[in-house]
């Protein structure tokens, strides 16, 4: 492969590893953090794009759109981990299979759901920055990619500055460490864990409508992302909030690199060998607790 | 042995001895390290540096069952019996997968054990309705299933009230006296001076402190360790 | 020896319904539920027994049907060759995934099950010699006397296969295999620590259930008379697999048979009155309703009913 190739995979890598960051920080969180196995976290993700789809049929801007759903999409969460809480980690013993097959079947019901609603065809939405390329000395960087790329970067920033410098942040992950501490300092650890899922959820509403701006969407491509969202968050080291950023430029380049030698066919297979060679050597993730 | 975590050193160059047949303390602080001292022995941690020999062989390249098959049981600090399974069945496994009894023999080698340990009545009854106490006594019976020569009973008498404490401690001398060599974590210091021929004080991670327990109960280092400088 | 007894029966059962006058379509159902029987026996071997949730068995159901592609293809291998064939590449398979990733929690054994989906399906796919993307069309050989039709045959096959799995998930059951299982399923750590190989079981546990499902694949090829990556790598199998060992009960052998006999039957019906989307919609709701309002199965409801039966006499 050339030079001028190679360095165009890269920076095209970098852009699309900062998309998949974003995208897998909120697992980060519910599963890094918080324990919670939710398999169910792309299909989430998901349903956000369709949102957003839907919002963008109004002619609103898609990442406002994103924006706009945040709160419904917090509520959500706190709905959802309130009642994985209720039927499955209080009740302890074979929570652990039982929860897992929930999420898993959680999954399938939204996949299905939005085939049921909007059947298998690709939607896209439209914005200025869609379709139209920056051009940079010899590359073309498509600017929907940019403006991806500058929402993954503020919303993981942001994300960082409040679990480590707000009161309720550093709680959450506080009770990620040490939950019964938590306990006996007064806090109610199942509500700081409600409002952390709740974040976690409302982060990934954000992400459903950066990937409806990358590219089309349709209701099955949840299955690939459960692969590349935990690849990244099992490189990047459960609870580690920077290195969800390294795992997902790593995962990005490689994924580029590979699109631009075997072809689209290879990519999606990227993820998922990443994920298996980490758990295989290294399962404690590049900045693991 | 040593044992990180991390950056952070839970055992550093901790060297001890224990004679067989001896009944031996291990005290110390929260956090101190004695869980993972015994983790590290018993095969749930591996040891980063150091070695571990048991009756002369070198162990700390073997698995866990491995080391039991050869001798060492351990009770947890936090019970977990085998919740779906009846307080019996919960010595088949052990009998079963160490001694390697075929069925109808470890059953019976099983009802023998609760008998002695006073939980013969309870036989069926499923592990998980036992209150506290009894929780405390399956653990001690399921790692005498394991028929041991050395037993690591850690915190097996937490947060139990005081005839109890009698209780369970009377079922460790008697063990003791059938030859097992025991290593006793506790902080119910009565309990520990009581029954230690010798007492290892560990804090943050090295031993402070080694002898018989009167030296134990005089010396600084550890009054200081317990009760802060 | 019951069982046995029950075993004997239902061959001669089968056989009997295979050369009878009855309706074609009665075997071209029954096939899938009797598949679906051995899938979710094999899943439960891992998941219910020992508590490791398999999200791939898709994967293993999949490379199953291509094994037998390929040995047909290349030797016109009979169907039992084919299957023993398949079986021993997808517990293979099986052993392989579970050597990388049972070493570690639950939650990442399942998540590398989907990722050996993904691999498995993107390397068929690009497999000229069986077919690729757009798949094979396959000829079936001449059936066998006394049989009618090929498919009856298959029927028959299935019908043993899926007491070969029975048999074998309830041997395990009963053994001190089975209790070792259960002693991993309900505290590792503490199996561990009492002379328990989990590490050992755990892969026997895994690479039988990944040839089990394996076998069942086999026999997908010639049922269709075509193979493809899509349909044979369809997360159906997967969900299925999950649901009806969870329906049905996870901690009998009996359990999954009622589930994939219930739920398969519910999706034969579903699929053809009204569509193949509502049929894993209504799959993927019974598994939630399950898991959380009856997570004993229809067996642990049973039981409590029976209870409450001889306690109100």
């Amino acid at each position: 492969m050339s030079f001028e190739l190679l360095l165009e995979a890269i920076v095209f890598g970098v852009l699309l590893g900062c998309f998949y960051a974003a995208v897998s920080i909120g697992l980060s969180v519910a599963f890094g953090l918080l324990d919670v196995p939710h398999v169910a976290h792309p299909a989430v993700m998901v349903l956000g794009s369709y949102c957003t789809y839907l919002l963008g049929r109004y002619g609103l801007d898609p990442i406002l759109a994103g924006i706009a759903l945040m709160p419904l999409f917090f509520l959500l969460g706190v709905a959802i981990y309130r009642f994985y809480y209720e039927s499955f980690e209080k009740r302890g013993s074979d929570a652990g299979v039982r929860g897992l097959a929930f999420f898993f079947g959680l999954a399938f019901i939204i996949e299905v759901g939005l085939i049921l609603a909007f059947g298998v065809d690709q939607r896209m939405v439209e914005a200025a920055y869609i379709g139209r390329s920056l051009a940079l000395g010899e590359f073309r960087i498509p600017w929907r990619m940019l403006v991806a790329f500058g929402v993954a970067l503020v919303l993981t920033a942001a994300l960082t500055i409040y679990l480590s410098r707000t009161f309720t942040g550093r709680a959450i992950k506080a009770v990620a460490q040490d939950e019964p501490a938590l306990r006996l300092m007064g806090a109610n650890p199942v509500r700081i864990k409600q409002w952390a899922f709740g974040i976690a959820t409302a982060v990934t509403a954000l992400a459903g409508a950066m990937l409806i701006v990358v590219g089309p969407v349709e209701p099955s491509l949840d299955r690939v992302y459960i692969g590349r969202t935990f690849a990244v968050v099992v490189l990047a080291g459960l609870g580690s909030m920077t290195g969800t950023l390294a795992a997902g430029l790593i995962l990005g380049i490689s994924e580029s690199i590979v699109l631009m030698q075997f072809g689209a066919s290879w990519a999606p297979a990227v993820a998922f060998g990443l994920l298996l060679v980490v758990l295989g050597i290294r399962p404690q993730g590049l900045f693991g607790r | 042995m040593s044992k990180r975590f991390g950056g952070f050193a839970a055992l550093s160059e901790v060297s001890l001895e224990v004679a067989a047949g001896e009944r031996f303390g291990l005290i110390g602080p929260n956090g101190s390290g004695k869980t993972t001292l015994i983790n590290c022995v018993s095969g749930a941690l591996r040891n980063e540096a150091g070695s571990i020999a048991f009756r002369g062989e070198e162990i700390s390249r073997l698995a866990a069952y491995q080391r039991t098959r050869r001798g060492i049981a351990r009770s947890f600090q936090i019970p977990r019996p085998f919740h779906s399974m009846s307080v019996l069945e919960n010595l088949v496994v052990p009998l079963g997968y160490v001694v390697r009894l075929n069925d109808a023999d470890a059953r019976a080698e099983a009802l023998r054990i609760l008998q002695t340990i006073g939980l013969a009545d309870k036989a069926q009854t499923p592990s998980n309705r036992l209150s506290q106490v009894e929780l405390r006594k399956l653990e001690l019976a399921r790692a005498m299933a394991a028929r041991p020569r050395l037993l690591i009973s850690d915190e097996a008498m937490a947060g139990l009230a005081g005839n109890e404490v009698e209780e369970v401690l009377k079922i460790l001398f008697a063990l003791n006296a059938t030859g097992i060599t025991i290593i006793m974590i506790e902080h119910i210091m009565q309990a520990v001076m009581r029954f230690s021929q010798r007492v290892i004080c560990l804090d943050a991670g090295r031993i402070i402190c080694e002898g018989t327990p009167a030296d134990i109960v005089k010396n600084a280092d550890v009054q200081r360790a317990y009760l802060g400088a | 020896m019951k069982f046995w007894i029950g075993v004997a029966v239902t061959v001669a059962l089968a056989t009997g319904l295979a050369l009878s006058r009855t309706n074609e379509y009665f075997f071209y159902a029954g096939f899938v539920v009797l598949q679906f029987v051995v899938l979710a026996t094999a899943w439960n071997i891992l998941g219910g027994y020992a508590g490791y949730v398999n999200f791939g068995t898709a994967a293993f159901f999949g490379i199953g049907a291509y094994t037998a592609v390929v040995l047909f293809k290349a030797a016109g291998a009979p169907l039992a060759l084919q299957i023993l064939a398949a079986a021993a590449i997808s517990g293979l398979l099986g052993f392989g995934t579970g050597l990388l990733t049972l070493r570690l929690r639950g939650i990442f054994f399942s998540i590398a099950t989907v990722a050996v989906i993904f691999i498995m399906e993107t390397a068929m796919v690009n497999w000229r010699y069986v077919g690729g993307a757009t798949g094979m069309q396959l000829l079936r050989p001449p059936v066998m006397e006394p049989f009618e039709s090929y498919t009856r045959m298959l029927f028959v096959a299935m019908a043993i296969l899926a007491l070969v799995a029975v048999s074998i998930a309830r041997y395990i059951e009963v053994s001190w295999i089975g209790r070792g299982l259960r002693a991993i399923r309900d505290s590792e750590e503490a199996a561990e620590c009492f002379g328990v190989p989990t590490l050992r079981l755990k892969l026997f546990a895994c690479t039988v259930s990944g040839a089990l499902m394996g076998a069942a694949g086999a026999a997908m090829p010639m049922y269709m008379s075509f193979i493809e990556p899509p349909s044979s790598f369809s997360l159906t199998y997967s969900v299925s697999a999950l649901a009806m060992p969870m329906i049905g009960g996870t901690s009998h052998w009996l359990g999954p048979v009622i589930g994939a006999i219930l739920l398969g039957s519910v999706q034969q019906i579903v699929t053809v009155t009204i569509s193949s989307e509502i049929n894993v919609l209504v799959v993927g709701v019974l598994l939630v309703v399950f898991v959380v309002a009856a997570p004993d199965g229809i067996l642990g409801l049973l039981k409590k009913l029976g209870w409450l039966l001889r306690s109100s006499r």
